[in-house]
């Protein structure tokens, strides 16, 4: 049944995590389809699918990110469904829509769930509403620096100031008084006018948050089975940040009691079930290390970037389940976690201030051994081009416990050799090293005292 | 005179300054975008723009002149 309402699968990205998906889809017998770009017709995802489609040059409003190509190779390829990984198309909710319309099956939450979520402010307001608890902060979009100020006098400073929309950390910033806070505020609403074009008539939508001094970011992976009920699958802890981007996750967070992690996972399932979320998504939350308490901060919906720390510990397939629940079947829901699993974010980017480093890669060269993962999207020759993300590959290592996983995640970064471009497994080294990070003890102002 | 060259390979995503204009030590010339990140290019001097070597959408590599200020 599933073979004949999914397969051909048009995988709509590139990269580690197109390559990731058409292993799955393979695996479960369906044929997979890639689409990618000028630039990265050498890369192992487009020799790895069953068929590949060149769909534009390599900037990615024209290839990654234009809706209408996407669906013309797909119906171009008699493709059934499609997976859009995370990024680009993956919460864009006029491309689900299409995709539904075009009689295709969405391998990923409803359109409406998308856009419930997809505004940060609207997530905010819908979240509390359920009874998941958020931070103080603005319930509506803030679109003027005097409207910031007053808004930051109520909350109490420091404040976070992000965008409603977007992610990726981009437009990010904390602000510790009003002379910060108007620079903080241009900065989101720069960023805000590139989200949306350029062109929002009601101003930048921007808002602000009270800001945790030392907090962890800690989320819970959910998915949402056919009959609306929503299921925790444990924690990711991603507290490892560069410029507000993870660098390293790892699962069960190492700095939460048990009672602070059921408390968690109780209102991650609330949140999913407020919105009617269906397969595979992510509830993020900040957690105040020294009060042991936690509020809400988004929710991605979609397949994550560290998922497979968490199949590491459960053993599910994260792939196969939403292509499962997509069809419309119940999946068994996978074992409760044990052990520890750790991933490392394989950046092309310098160790010290993390430029970025693109290049051609002239070595490449995976560890391999009992426990350790690697999902790459590359291998020796590719070129790493400016035009994407810098990630490169995933390492990830799993043990008995926890100081098994630093022990096999210190020999796997040694062993990782690439050659070409700059790249961070010299940081991942270092963290490997850090009292901070090897007792657990850490929060998301790590990487900053690392490099002060 | 001094020059100002690209620290890594990029794409051109905003011009800020003209040749002519006068500019000051900290003064974003250029902003850059590679790997999905802005990055500011910054005068490193006070002085006036002689050169600009670049224009918006441009795919400049690691060692490129972007400009000069004198």
């Amino acid at each position: 049944m599933l073979t004949e309402t999914l397969g051909p699968v048009l995988i709509a990205n590139r990269g580690e995590i197109a390559r990731r998906i058409i292993r799955t889809v393979k695996r479960m017998g369906l044929r997979a389809i890639a689409v990618h770009s000028e630039a990265d017709a050498d890369l192992p995802f487009v020799r790895e699918a069953d068929e590949a489609v060149q769909i534009g040059p390599a900037n990615p409003a024209q290839s990654y990110l234009d809706a209408a190509k996407v669906l013309e190779a797909a119906r171009a390829t008699g493709a059934k469904a499609i997976h859009p990984g995370y990024g680009f198309l993956a919460e864009n909710v006029a491309f689900a829509r299409a995709v539904i319309e075009a009689g295709m099956t969405w391998i990923g939450p409803s359109p409406e769930a998308i856009d419930k979520m997809g505004d940060k402010i609207n997530a905010r307001n819908l979240m509390e509403a359920a009874g998941v608890p958020v931070a103080a902060g603005t319930r509506e979009p803030v679109t003027d620096l005097s409207l910031a100020l007053r808004a930051a006098e109520t909350i109490g400073y420091p404040v976070m100031v992000k965008t409603a929309g977007g992610g990726g950390g981009i437009g990010m910033s904390v602000a510790h008084n009003e002379e910060g806070l108007a620079k903080a505020y241009e900065q989101a609403a720069r960023a805000a006018a590139r989200f949306s074009g350029g062109d929002a008539l009601d101003g930048p939508a921007v808002l602000l948050e009270r800001y945790i001094e030392r907090a962890r970011h800690v989320e819970v992976q959910i998915l949402g089975l056919p009959g609306g009920k929503v299921v925790a699958l444990g924690e990711r802890d991603c507290s490892v940040q560069r410029r507000h981007q993870k660098v390293v996750e790892e699962s069960p967070s190492p700095g939460i009691t048990p009672e602070l992690r059921e408390r968690m996972l109780a209102a991650a399932v609330r949140a999913g079930e407020a919105v009617g979320y269906l397969g595979a998504g992510t509830v993020e939350c900040l957690v105040d290390a020294d009060k042991q308490d936690f509020v809400f901060l988004e929710m991605n919906t979609r397949l994550q970037v560290e998922h497979p720390v968490t199949e590491l510990v459960t053993g599910a397939d994260l792939v196969e389940l939403q292509l499962r629940v997509a069809a419309g079947e119940s999946p068994e829901v996978p074992a409760e976690p044990r052990g520890h699993a750790i991933e490392f974010r394989v950046y092309a980017e310098d160790p010290k201030r993390f430029f970025p480093g693109p290049g051609k890669i002239t070595a490449w060269e995976e560890p391999v051994g009992d426990g350790v993962r690697v999902d790459s999207g590359y291998e020796s020759g590719n070129t790493v081009t400016p035009f994407y993300d810098p990630l490169m590959a995933k390492l990830c290592v799993f043990g008995s416990d926890r100081a098994e996983a630093l022990q096999k995640g210190r020999k796997a970064v040694a062993e990782f050799t690439v050659e070409g471009p700059k790249n961070n497994l010299p940081f991942c080294a270092e963290l490997l090293e850090n009292a901070e990070f090897v007792t657990g003890d850490y929060d998301t102002g790590l990487v900053a005292r690392m490099r002060a | 005179m001094a020059e100002v060259r690209a620290e890594m390979v990029a794409n051109v995503w905003k011009v800020v300054v003209s040749e002519g204009d006068t500019v000051s030590d900290g003064d974003t010339l250029v902003i850059l975008e590679s790997m999905k990140m802005e990055i500011p290019v910054i005068a490193e001097d006070d002085g006036v723009v002689a050169q600009l070597k670049v224009a918006e959408g441009d795919v400049i590599q690691e060692g490129d002149l972007i400009a000069v200020i004198e």
